[in-house]
């Protein structure tokens, strides 16, 4: 395990890609985020971890707007991005994938990068010209699928795809957008020994210039991936560090290992 | 490539047909039939938009449709030319469009269906109890048809002849629709819209100009209607109407392009033709419904595709399969 790359852990406003602010919320009676504050640094990758029920969701949730926070504030490359609807935070450069893989399973591989891509352009409005002759999209979009190493696949119905290759189309979604800040919900939840390690592979390769927020329970691959490491549960921040400190960090052990 | 140039010639062919129509068909009786199919067609098509592209099963279209008669039927009435009466039509069809989605884009599914259709019972009401501006059960006598260009429409042929531009013209922007951006926008924002509005889709803005779209050609085969029929009544608006539509598209298979202009000769067909020679043809067109929905779920022109390849499949497999064994077997 070699030190992280980017050093991380500033506090000057200028050097964070995303900031959480004492975000809070409350589902009737159950408070799933209770003042949560992050800083991640350009470049970071941050691993998210938590037992079940946490809150790591929902607070990409509350990160990406879809979920509206009660209190606190959501800052994106120094931009207040709280009150900005959730379909306009792609445009400025944030990304996320799922946990429950939601794709578009009655169109090709292709088409679903496609519309990954057509989500950031104005070309989405355009009632007459053909989406198949837009060549720099569909080039783009072969692009992406050959970052994932799913380009043979790329006229394949998505319906015809395994369980891993549609986690890959996740990320390449995500990865054809060209985020800032890349938010990943278990990419390697359900995978094969296999798949595990081309998805490794693939997240290790994408460039510095990317910051990485990855929700993830399989430690092995998780911990040798972030640098570092914040830990949920019931919705607050129990430890937060460098992941050696968070590994030897005995509140850990008993959140996570149990008692 | 076969299959490109199949499709081509399946399109001159079906265009070549239609061309042709009043040449073959015999009578007057049987090209006002024809009118009718493509004018629903029309209707059709443009329900379709919401219902098969946009995942958005609306029940209040035929309020559009006799929005957009009524408004051209009472202008003309009261002194207004052609040209004039159908653009404001147009106009007040687009308005009356956009006040549906508005409020019918509250919800989706059920809730969707609940709203567009008590918008069209709204629509009914007017027409039918709003008297001293609708004529009530009276309705609204169209006394003339235009003539575009000084063509008189007022025979058989001619203004079937107009109808099918009409129609060729609406196939061709829901040809160009569907393949468009904007029709994958759209097409997406029914599969997964959850996922679009994180791609950095505007779902509500999309299924908004996607029901102006509809709304438009609802309002164009509104037109149509009145200038065939001469006459608009309350019974245009009315519930059964709109459930008609909604017939057309699903039974020829919607999210197709085929599909509804299948399904809209398959409804006007029965109340039209069968009706002369079956008293129950109501009951006739329920067992159709019955049959397609039972062995076609997806519509009788997807349904017949999946079909007949199978049926190919299974007549190119037979002969080789049993072959290896008889050599095998001395």
């Amino acid at each position: 395990m070699t030190a992280p790359a980017a050093a991380p852990a500033t506090s000057s406003p200028s050097a964070i890609a995303l900031g959480v602010r004492g975000l809070t919320k409350s589902f009737g009676g159950l408070r799933v985020t209770e003042k949560v504050t992050l800083n991640v640094a350009p470049g970071e990758r941050r691993l998210i971890i938590g037992p079940n029920g946490a809150g790591k969701t929902t607070l990409f949730n509350l990160i990406t707007g879809e979920i509206t926070p009660d209190s606190g504030a959501v800052i994106l490359n120094g931009q207040d991005i709280t009150h900005v609807p959730s379909r306009r935070r792609p445009h400025l450069g944030l990304a996320r994938t799922y946990q429950i893989i939601t794709l578009f399973s009655r169109d090709t591989i292709l088409r679903n990068v496609t519309l990954a891509l057509l989500g950031l352009s104005k070309l989405r409005w355009d009632p007459f010209v053909s989406l198949d002759r837009q060549h720099h999209l569909i080039d783009a979009a072969h692009a992406a699928l050959a970052r994932v190493g799913l380009d043979h696949l790329a006229e394949r119905p998505l319906a015809q795809t395994s369980y891993g290759e549609r986690r890959r189309v996740e990320i390449a979604m995500a990865l054809a957008q060209n985020p800032k800040v890349l938010l990943l919900d278990e990419p390697f939840a359900g995978l094969s020994i296999e798949e595990r390690r081309d998805v490794r592979n693939l997240l290790l390769a994408i460039p510095r210039d990317v910051t990485i927020v990855m929700i993830e329970h399989d430690m092995d691959v998780a911990l040798e991936f972030a640098e570092r490491i914040t830990l949920l549960h019931f919705g607050e921040v129990i430890v937060e560090g460098t992941r050696a400190e968070v590994v030897a960090d005995p509140r850990t052990r008993e959140v996570y290992l149990g008692h | 490539m076969t299959a490109i140039v199949v499709r081509r010639a399946a399109i001159a062919i079906a265009i070549l047909l239609l061309l042709t129509l009043p040449l073959w068909a015999s009578g007057s009786y049987y090209v006002n039939i024809a009118s009718q199919i493509l004018l629903f067609a029309v209707f059709a098509l443009a329900l379709n938009v919401l219902v098969g592209y946009g995942g958005l099963v609306s029940l209040g279209h035929a309020g559009l449709f006799a929005i957009a008669g009524y408004t051209a039927a009472l202008m003309l009435e009261n002194g207004f030319g052609h040209l004039v009466a159908d653009l404001t039509a147009l106009v007040v069809v687009l308005a009356a469009a956009a006040v549906f989605a508005v409020l019918a884009l509250r919800a989706t599914g059920i809730g969707f269906l609940m709203i567009t259709l008590a918008l069209g019972q709204i629509v009914w009401g007017v027409a039918y109890r709003w008297a001293g501006l609708t004529h009530g059960d009276n309705g609204v006598n169209v006394s003339s048809r235009p003539a575009p260009f000084g063509i008189s429409l007022s025979g058989a042929t001619s203004f079937y002849f107009a109808t099918l531009v009409v129609f060729l013209t609406a196939v061709v922007a829901m040809a160009l629709f569907v393949r468009s951006p904007f029709g994958a926008s759209l097409r997406g924002t029914r599969d997964q819209a959850r996922r679009m509005n994180a791609l950095g889709y505007n779902v509500w803005l999309i299924r908004f100009v996607a029901f102006l779209f509809s709304g438009f050609w609802s309002g164009v085969a509104g037109l149509l209607f009145i200038y065939y029929t001469d006459f608009i009544s309350p019974q245009t608006a009315q519930l059964q109407s709109s459930a008609e539509a909604l017939l057309m598209v699903i039974s020829g298979g919607s999210a197709t392009l085929l599909g509804p202009i299948v399904g809209a000769g398959i409804v006007v067909i029965m109340k039209n033709v069968v009706s002369a020679y079956l008293e129950r043809w109501n009951m006739a067109l329920g067992i159709i419904f019955v049959f397609i929905i039972t062995f076609m779920p997806e519509g009788l022109v997807p349904g017949s595709v999946r079909l007949s390849k199978l049926a190919w499949q299974s007549l190119c497999r037979r002969p080789p399969a049993p072959a290896p064994v008889e050599e095998r077997a001395p």
